[in-house]
């Protein structure tokens, strides 16, 4: 890698707890203590079963939920700072700085287009709305000529600028939703799950017009999904959560060719080929039983409940996640050795 | 029915023809569809939303909803005529004959009866005569097939103890107590994990093989459909464009829809970075359907008469058939020389 790469984002054993009343501990573990960095330009995928908390990171990340520990490190300022201590429970009171500085600059895709856009706003007044809290237009003028070349930019027309929500496809409210995010200019955004409620046929027309996006503003992106093919093929490099931890973390194709993590293998053969011939000789790994509680999670490994390889130490103790190969990290006691 | 074997028909659809009666028009939801299924063979049937793939697959069931109507075209079962029951042969038809597992299978289960409860009302409004504890012992003996452990606790529990995975194996169970011919599954793993879509998957497979059942599988899905189909029927905007067997229609997809789907998709595969490329524009407006092949305004290879005249189908290998005017002019050449 000739191109000098910088960090733009770092997370360090970031948690976030949800308290359940009435019921003593720490109640839902949805993120516990993952850490990883994403360099500046770059697409970090995040793939994962459902309650698996990788849409709990995503918003813990921006503090669109207030973490539980961990720190978040924004282009070299923390903007999250509470240390875990040795018994793993934060240590005294979180440092955090006003976040509205950095709205502008981290913004977020939300995954149901229809139900993230105010159904009494026109498309213009929502896109409007964040230059205006961010008062990044000079004049009136300036406002309306900004919305319309955003509204070029993801590829619609400018006279939808008067239009409610309803009076548009999922595809073009997704639209709409990418453009509300690219209005203040932002440098990282947080795709969650943006092209799952969308056609198949719209997808891919989502799809490029993110990485075009990407290409000619030097986005960031932190892009969820539980679709694998679509994860790699838009993403750098990969993380895989199970259970709210992270197991591993690589480069797209060397993590799709080369999984070390029993889960990722797991997970990689349960995706349906669209090849007949393919998939008719493709061993497939069948998971027995179904994602536990995060409520109640298991000991030591959080896997080793439906873990075809799991011994007594996976039971006892939790794995370190560590790199194993230049650029590939896992945590898994099968991999010390 | 002592001898059946798979090369018999089991299902018969011809120009199927189902409208919506809305204030706003006539919406064509179904617009002249035919199709064979013989005992013992999985077909797919692919498309977007609103394409029309449930409404056809409602109408076998008797189920469709006010204002939907067939109105035209026959549905012909083991040589009955389905559209001429009375309501008491249907009740008795649907169910015994034919199931139906749909895509939520939570809002499919009623959550004040124990699954037991639900297993058995299934079987015993079939089967009149049977005692309740032969129709215990046969629900059990279903929950067991599809692989549900701890009968007898479960057979107690109800629906919102069990995990969405385990609630589409009791769905399957329940669809499969009386022993029908046919099953429809709607989009039964869209709103699972890829685990447990794998799961399910494997399980219907497996019964698929002991029951020798014919099984109309609905999805969008095309990585599910190289799985688990024999045939694919492809559908755009009411009409299917083409069906063939499974095969032919992923390596010599006939119709520019089909070849787009295909192209759109990335592959998991994939051993590198291709960008995808998109179906442009959007789907069909139901409303105002255009004129001659719904396909044409998104289509690259449009013609003129695809503006005007929907196309015949044409023969372009065994059993596969496709609806486009690029194949109607190919044939001619054939012809000609």
């Amino acid at each position: 890698m000739a191109k000098e790469e910088k960090i733009l984002l770092e997370i360090k054993n970031l948690r976030k707890y949800f308290p359940v009343k009435g019921i003593k501990g720490p109640g839902v573990q949805a993120v516990q203590d993952v850490s990883f960095f994403i360099h500046k330009g770059e697409t970090l995928g995040l793939v994962g079963e459902s309650g698996c908390g990788k849409t709990t990171l995503g918003r813990t990340i921006l503090r669109l939920y207030e973490p539980t520990g961990g720190s978040i490190i924004y282009d070299g300022t923390p903007i999250y700072e509470n240390p875990l201590g040795p018994e793993g429970t934060p240590l005294g009171k979180a440092k955090s700085v006003n976040m509205l500085p950095y709205r502008r600059k981290m913004q977020i895709i939300f995954q149901d287009p229809s139900a993230s856009l105010d159904p009494r706003m026109t498309v213009g007044e929502i896109i409007g709305e964040a230059i205006d809290i961010h008062k990044l237009a000079a004049s009136k003028a300036d406002r309306a000529d900004r919305i319309k070349e955003l509204l070029k930019k993801v590829g619609l027309n400018t006279e939808h600028a008067n239009r409610y929500p309803h009076e548009f496809s999922g595809g073009q409210q997704q639209r709409v939703g990418i453009a509300r995010a690219l209005a203040v200019k932002p440098e990282f955004i947080v795709c969650d799950e943006p092209i799952s409620a969308l056609d198949v046929s719209i997808q891919s027309q989502v799809v490029n017009m993110l990485e075009d996006m990407q290409h000619e503003l030097g986005l960031t992106y932190l892009f969820i999904a539980h679709d694998l093919s679509v994860v790699r093929h838009i993403s750098n490099r990969i993380g895989v959560m199970y259970l709210g931890s992270l197991v591993e973390l690589g480069e797209s194709y060397e993590l799709n060719r080369h999984p070390i993590h029993p889960y990722t293998q797991t997970l990689l053969s349960a995706v349906p080929v669209p090849d007949p011939k393919l998939s008719r000789t493709r061993q497939r790994i069948v998971l027995e039983g179904d994602i536990p509680s995060p409520m109640n999670p298991p000991s030591g490994c959080r896997f080793h409940t439906r873990c075809p390889y799991a011994t007594e130490k996976c039971k006892m103790e939790t794995p370190v996640f560590k790199e194993h190969e230049p650029g590939h990290w896992a945590a898994c006691h099968l991999l010390d050795k | 029915m002592s001898e059946q074997n798979t090369e018999k028909k089991l299902l018969e659809v011809k120009d199927l023809r189902v409208s919506f009666f809305t204030p706003a028009g006539e919406v064509k939801a179904v617009g002249g569809i035919s199709y064979d299924l013989n005992y013992g063979e999985v077909m797919g049937v692919v498309g977007e939303s609103g394409s029309g793939k449930s409404q056809e697959a409602y109408s076998i069931m008797g189920l469709l909803q006010s204002p939907g109507k067939v109105i035209g075209g026959s549905i012909t079962f083991e040589g009955q005529d389905v559209l001429a029951f009375s309501k008491e042969e249907m009740t008795s038809f649907r169910g015994s004959k034919v199931a139906m597992i749909f895509q939520n299978p939570m809002t499919c289960l009623n959550p004040v009866y124990t699954i037991g409860n639900q297993l058995v009302e299934a079987l015993r409004a079939h089967d009149k005569t049977i005692s309740k504890a032969d129709a215990e012992k046969r629900a059990m003996e279903m929950m067991e097939m599809v692989g549900i452990n701890n009968v007898e606790k479960r057979m107690k529990q109800y629906p919102h103890e069990f995990s969405g995975g385990m609630r589409q194996r009791v769905m399957i169970a329940m669809g499969l107590i009386c022993h029908p011919q046919l099953l429809i599954a709607d989009e039964p793993t869209t709103a699972l994990d890829v685990t447990i879509q794998a799961q399910i998957l494997e399980l219907m497979k497996e019964i698929q093989k002991k029951t020798k059942m014919g099984i109309i599988f609905i999805t969008h899905n095309l990585g599910v459909v190289a799985d688990i189909c024999d045939k694919v029927s492809v559908m755009y905007a009411g009409k299917i464009v083409e069906q063939g067997p499974v095969d032919d229609i992923f390596y010599e997809p006939a119709h520019p829809y089909t070849m787009g789907l295909l192209r759109s998709m990335p592959r998991v595969d994939a051993e590198s970075y291709e960008r995808l490329i998109p179906i442009e524009g959007t789907p069909v407006d139901m409303l105002n359907p255009p004129e001659g092949c719904p396909f044409a305004p998104r289509c690259e290879k449009c013609m003129k008469i695809c503006l005007k005249k929907m196309p015949p189908y044409v023969e372009v290998g065994p059993n596969h058939r496709s609806a486009c005017w690029l194949r109607v002019q190919e044939q001619m050449n054939k012809e000609e020389n």
